[in-house]
């Protein structure tokens, strides 16, 4: 009875505290951005280590964006867009240093080990209020991707994948595009990495994957043999993607303006032809 | 100065006087103590972040209603893989105390699952099992990835039971079955009727505690495609750059796990009485 007796009391204590912690705070506005005409000389860029861009990237790093899960070898169409922004930015390419984090750990809140993010991440509204995305610098449709000749290979609209079992990477644009705009009757399998989602159509664990479609082209013309892209569609919202930095970051507007001038030079158009396939020629599914 | 209390009343007064200033002790110290950890969190430069990263109302309410069904199949996958870790981690335990040298081959078995079951971690069982076990393409084998995953579950955790199964067994002492030979039973019968009672009785405890461990590794499967809570928190949070729906899943989570943890505490406790005539406070 006594043990009983002291433990109410003490969890009426505990409530007392806990409501106290979560009525404690103010909710603020976060603090204004930074707006100030920033400078964006590379002398007085605010940076994680001085001296160097520190650039962040999952791993391992997939192609087409990067290569033999090397970023710092420059290939890759995401490599080389880091490192013609650290260029605009005043850096040399020894000056790019680059370290991995996981998609999950870059939004987490507290100090980030990067300046700048770049991640195959889609901008979104809701995202965007807990960390800043430049503006952006690639816009991907979704790709279905099926093994040649099963059920599914010759469909030409979305209705008609509405049977599919689907395989999706956990965390990508992908699965809200597949629950929004195809509405599966079984629900879609969740794979931690897009080898897990590789493995699971391979092993026909799943009938269908969907994919970004520049993946969907790297993946159909290697990884899996047998797979083939039966067709392309548009995430809710589209899917633009952009680089990922720490909410507030003074480098924000700084990157904004070198992709900007990437853009009007003709360097993104340059780069995004060289490393990314134009997908003109897969149907769209409707 | 306290003066001896001698009467009956004035014992019962006394002891009542002394419970009453233990509780209020304790439920102060307990409050100052976490008061002041929870004034430091507040008070943490970026307690503001971390509220509407982790405790935001908003997108707790957002992710309820997809959580319970989440719940639904982690406790499913739970109750079946359990009966199944009960029965063979039992028949294990079983094989690895038959004495037959005929029968070593089984022993042996045996002993080598156990082994190497309790030595590789659970997550990249997992991998193995429900990557490989379709890879094979047998057609009679399951490829659906919740049975997968509750088979790799199902064979870890019977490694471990069957050890705890198997110290309950070895803890009946020899005279139990020696007695029961001496009367004429024979030596399955001993087993069955004479050393399995106690055994079993003696080893409920550690077997509840494996199985509040089981509930949360369930989560595990998830790796394997199944949209579980844990998986079900996660693309919200992916979803919104927020972690609020990790907190909201661990809180359903609590609800599934409390109760049960609640149960073995009880049961531990009778048993301790039962046993041991030793009185809980």
């Amino acid at each position: 009875m006594k043990l009983r007796t002291t433990l109410a009391a003490v969890s009426a204590g505990m409530l007392a505290v806990a409501a106290i912690v979560l009525a404690a705070a103010p909710a603020a506005s976060s603090a204004a951005a930074s707006t100030a005409a920033a400078s964006c000389a590379k002398g007085s860029l605010s940076l994680v280590h001085a001296g160097q861009l520190t650039v962040a990237t999952d791993s391992p790093a997939y192609p087409p964006y990067f290569e033999n899960n090397k970023p710092a070898n420059g290939k890759g169409f995401e490599s080389a867009v880091a490192y013609a922004i650290a260029k605009e930015l005043g850096f040399s390419a020894g000056e790019v240093k680059w370290t991995v984090e996981s998609f999950d750990d870059s939004y987490a809140p507290g100090p980030k080990s990067f300046d700048f993010d770049i991640n195959e991440i889609s901008i979104t509204a809701a995202r965007a209020k807990a960390v800043d995305f430049s503006t952006p610098y690639y816009t991907n449709p979704q790709a279905v991707i099926v093994v040649k000749g099963s059920k599914f290979a010759h469909v030409t609209t979305l209705a008609a994948l509405r049977g599919a079992k689907f395989g999706v990477q956990v965390g990508t644009t992908s699965l809200t595009a597949v629950t929004s705009e195809i509405h599966p009757t079984q629900q879609p399998q969740v794979f931690n990495s897009s080898n897990d989602v590789i493995t699971a159509l391979r092993e026909h664990l799943v009938d269908a994957i969907v994919v970004d479609l520049a993946t969907g082209f790297y993946l159909t013309s290697g990884e899996i043999p047998h797979g083939q892209v039966v067709g392309q569609f548009n995430a809710p919202g589209g899917d633009n993607w952009g680089v990922l930095l720490s909410k507030g970051s003074k480098l924000t507007a700084c990157v904004d303006q070198a992709l900007a001038k990437l853009r009007s030079g003709g360097t993104l158009a340059s780069l995004t032809s060289r490393w990314m396939q134009s997908g003109a020629g897969v149907p769209v599914l409707k | 100065m306290h003066t001896i209390p001698t009467s009956r009343a004035e014992r019962q007064l006394a002891r009542r006087r002394q419970a009453r200033r233990s509780v209020a002790l304790s439920a102060t110290s307990t409050i100052v103590v976490l008061g002041a950890v929870a004034a430091g969190i507040v008070l943490s430069p970026g307690w503001r972040t971390v509220r509407s990263t982790f405790f935001s109302w908003h997108y707790f309410r957002a992710v309820l209603s997809s959580l319970p069904a989440g719940l639904w199949l982690d406790a499913r996958m739970f109750i079946v893989v359990e009966v199944v870790v009960l029965a063979l981690g039992l028949t294990i335990a079983l094989v690895r105390t038959l004495r037959a040298p005929l029968l070593f081959p089984l022993r042996l078995v045996s002993a080598v699952f156990v082994d190497v079951l309790r030595g590789v971690p659970l997550l990249i069982l997992l991998y193995l099992i429900g990557f490989g076990v379709p890879a094979l393409d047998f057609s009679f084998l399951p490829t659906d990835e919740t049975v997968l995953g509750g088979a790799a579950l199902a064979l870890c955790y019977s490694a471990y039971v069957s050890e705890v199964f198997r110290a309950g067994i070895e803890s009946v002492h020899p005279s139990q079955p020696a007695a029961a030979l001496s009367l004429g039973l024979t030596r399955t019968q001993a087993l069955r009727h004479v050393v399995l009672p106690q055994a079993v009785r003696r080893v409920v405890p550690p077997l509840l505690n494996d199985f509040i461990s089981l509930t949360k590794d369930v989560a595990l499967v998830s790796v394997l495609g199944p949209q579980e809570i844990a998986r079900i928190a996660q693309i919200n949070s992916d979803l919104n750059f927020n972690f609020t729906p990790y907190v909201a899943a661990a809180a359903f989570y609590l609800l599934l796990t409390l109760p049960l943890i609640r149960v073995v505490d009880h049961m531990r406790g009778r048993a301790l009485t039962r046993q041991n005539a030793v009185v809980m406070l």
